[in-house]
């Protein structure tokens, strides 16, 4: 789960991590009135979506005075912002972050994340802030400074002193970066983030550290021992469907073709969209009905798929192993009870069950086919009809 | 041979009164698993389908020898389930769970790696050689014993790629489900380093997806060292950046962990990539032959 920057703010503020003064609002007027709380420009105004590039596609303004500060406000506040990240459609902004602008002496970049292939925590820094890492990554890989830090061991003063020998950071700035390093650790660990960054991590010109922005991604497998950040979830930017499904507890992520698909197991329900598009079509949605669906789950992610205007047809691919045909076919005869389905339908099942599944499905005269490209190829071929 | 289980196996089931653990134990059994023994904390003394319950990994391991392990308890609980097994000195530990939180996982890989402990999973299906054990929760009926290896990240899309190769005739020496999520145990180079010295494996298919870059780094290891023709397949191809596709592992971001770039990384270091499942029976034919 991906925090907004103010909340990610506020968070660092919690931990004692410095971050610039800022008031978070989300409308107009109560952003206009902030601005009396400031007493001095220029202010940054920053649109609060989760997106990066926020900057480059005008989220991310400097006012020089009040009525700058008021124009910038109307102008963010209700955008659509589209950055690279975003789709074609942008992200409407709904909140507004206004802060002090910071005397920046330099810009640096902070990460921290989990380090997938060495299994460990791992701290990224560099002397190239501002830019994505991704881009530093590319033009100046020799100014990427990384550390891996066991968690059962925790950050550890040598580790600290190896990132400021690295990044030759001066005398009258260890002891601050030192401090502000362990807080961020330990925050990592209290709320237990999947990534925290900070860019530009700036070094202001009292020698002294600020977080000029802040994100924080959450591991979505720890959510339930932090429920207090559970009520963090931005709902207004998560896709209406999408939300849904997440009641619903199916995995569902809404894409922009027109093949609406089920399927069981969240690896055969990217492979299923893959040949969608490799016979020449486009898949609505990724939907994987989970381990040991029943057959209320079928009913439930049919009707999420259906409330997508886009699908013009739907298949279903079923390898039971956990999950059983037959109560796949049971839950799909019972949504055709409630949903008026005029869209056209093709079905795969194999596996468990599978004779007792498509003797259902024979009864309610519905096509199934036994073999996954057979059932792609026809769906494929009906949409395009 | 095959890999890592056979018959020798002697399984301890951690979880085994749970619905999960007591259904796929049935399973096992009926497909000639040798359980020996179940674990739930508070339940020893009782029997679940003729096997014993003990309220340790110890007790299970001191009373009925066991070596093998595999976990079906819950993920606040599953941590511990792994390390419990670990220090009584079972090597080889299948954990089914799904939803354990990833920092918990880097931290009982540094602990068990160090016991020189190998790990399946979590969030995985398991791993079965066709014939003599399967320990998981893959359906045993789709497999034949053969002669090739298959590794995945996935569950059911494993179970599809496997009954493609069984329809071709083409039987297998061991499948491993390595699990979905970001942190877990043996990843595509520690299961190919067993099926190389393995005599009856003749080829390996790898069934990555997107996210991460443990695919990336298994084509270099095969490229490098590794002995026998491998196939591998890729799955997200359509998925898009940022966005998670139910497994927490399989998430493309900053632009990295995409399906082409890892399909690229393979082909460059010489693999075939399969664009759909039922392309890979004829790849491996191919390979075995040339």
């Amino acid at each position: 789960m991906k925090l907004q920057e103010f909340q990610s703010k506020k968070i660092f503020k919690e931990h004692n991590i410095p971050v610039p003064d800022g008031i978070a609002a989300g409308n107009v007027k109560t952003a206009i009135c902030n601005l009396k709380k400031f007493k001095k420009y220029p202010l940054v105004i920053k649109a609060q979506v989760l997106a990066g590039g926020r900057g480059k596609a005008g989220g991310i303004k400097i006012a020089k005075n009040k009525k700058e500060a008021e124009k910038y406000i109307k102008s963010i506040l209700g955008m659509n912002l589209i950055t690279h990240q975003t789709s074609a459609q942008g992200i409407k902004v709904r909140k507004i972050l206004i802060e002090e602008c910071a005397d920046l002496l330099k810009e640096y970049y902070f990460g921290m994340l989990i380090d997938r292939s060495k299994k460990d925590i791992c701290i990224i820094v560099s002397s190239a802030g501002g830019m994505e890492i991704e881009e530093i990554a590319k033009e100046k890989p020799e100014e990427i400074i990384k550390i891996n830090i066991d968690p059962n061991i925790g950050l550890r003063a040598f580790h600290i002193f190896d990132l400021i020998k690295s990044l030759k950071l001066t005398k009258e700035t260890q002891q601050g970066f030192a401090n502000i390093i362990k807080r961020l650790y330990n925050l990592f660990i209290a709320i237990d983030a999947s990534l925290v960054e900070i860019n530009p991590f700036g070094l202001l010109k009292d020698n002294t550290w600020l977080a000029i922005d802040a994100k924080i991604l959450l591991d979505d497998n720890s959510l339930f021992r932090h429920p207090n950040l559970e009520k963090l979830r931005d709902v207004y930017e998560e896709d209406e469907l999408e939300r849904l499904a997440r009641i619903k507890k199916v995995n569902y992520v809404r894409l922009d073709g027109n093949i609406g698909c089920m399927v069981n197991g969240a690896g055969l329900a990217m492979c299923t969209m893959d040949l969608i598009k490799h016979y020449g079509a486009s898949p609505a949605n990724f939907l994987d009905i989970g381990g040991g669906a029943k057959a209320e789950q079928v009913t439930e992610a049919l009707k999420i798929i259906v409330k997508d205007p886009k699908v013009k047809g739907i298949l279903i691919n079923i390898f039971g192993g956990i999950v059983r045909c037959d109560e796949v076919a049971k839950g799909f005869v019972e949504a055709l009870k409630t949903l008026k389905l005029d869209l056209p339908v093709v079905i795969r099942l194999t596996g468990t069950n599978q004779d007792i599944g498509i003797n259902i499905l024979k009864e309610q005269k519905i096509a199934v086919f036994s073999e996954m490209d057979d059932a792609l190829k026809e769906i494929v071929k009906k949409v395009k009809l | 041979m095959s890999i890592l289980i056979d018959k020798n196996t002697k399984l301890v089931v951690q979880g085994i009164t749970g619905r999960e653990g007591g259904f796929h134990t049935q399973k096992m059994i009926e497909y000639g698993t040798n359980v020996v023994a179940g674990v739930t904390p508070g339940k020893g003394g009782e029997k679940v389908l003729g096997v014993p319950v003990f309220d340790s990994v110890d007790s299970a391991v001191k009373e009925k020898g066991a070596d093998t392990a595999v976990i079906f308890v819950p993920a606040a609980f599953a941590p511990d389930a792994i390390i419990e097994a670990a220090l009584t000195g079972i090597k080889l530990i299948v954990c089914i769970t799904e939803g354990i939180p990833v920092i918990d996982m880097a931290k009982v890989m540094s602990i068990i790696n160090k016991m020189g402990v190998k790990l399946i999973g979590p969030n995985c299906p398991g791993i079965i050689s066709p014939g003599k054990a399967k320990i998981g929760i893959m359906p045993g009926y789709i497999h034949k014993q053969g002669n090739i290896g298959v590794i995945s990240r996935s569950g059911t899309l494993t179970y599809e790629i496997v009954y493609n190769l069984t329809k071709d005739n083409l039987g297998q020496s061991t499948c491993i489900g390595i699990g979905g999520d970001p942190v877990t145990g043996m990843y595509f180079i520690d299961c190919l380093k067993e099926f190389k010295d393995d005599k009856e494996t003749e080829a390996v298919v790898i069934i990555g997806e997107i996210g991460g870059s443990s695919e990336e780094e298994a084509a270099v290891y095969i490229k490098r060292e590794f002995n026998k023709p491998v196939v591998a397949f890729i799955a997200g191809q359509t998925a898009p950046p940022g966005k998670r596709m139910g497994h927490a592992g399989a998430i493309i971001s900053g632009g990295k962990g995409t399906a082409l770039e890892k399909i690229k990384v393979l082909q460059d270091c010489g693999i075939k990539v399969a664009k759909t499942p039922s392309e890979i029976p004829g790849l491996i034919r191919s390979a075995l032959t040339h």
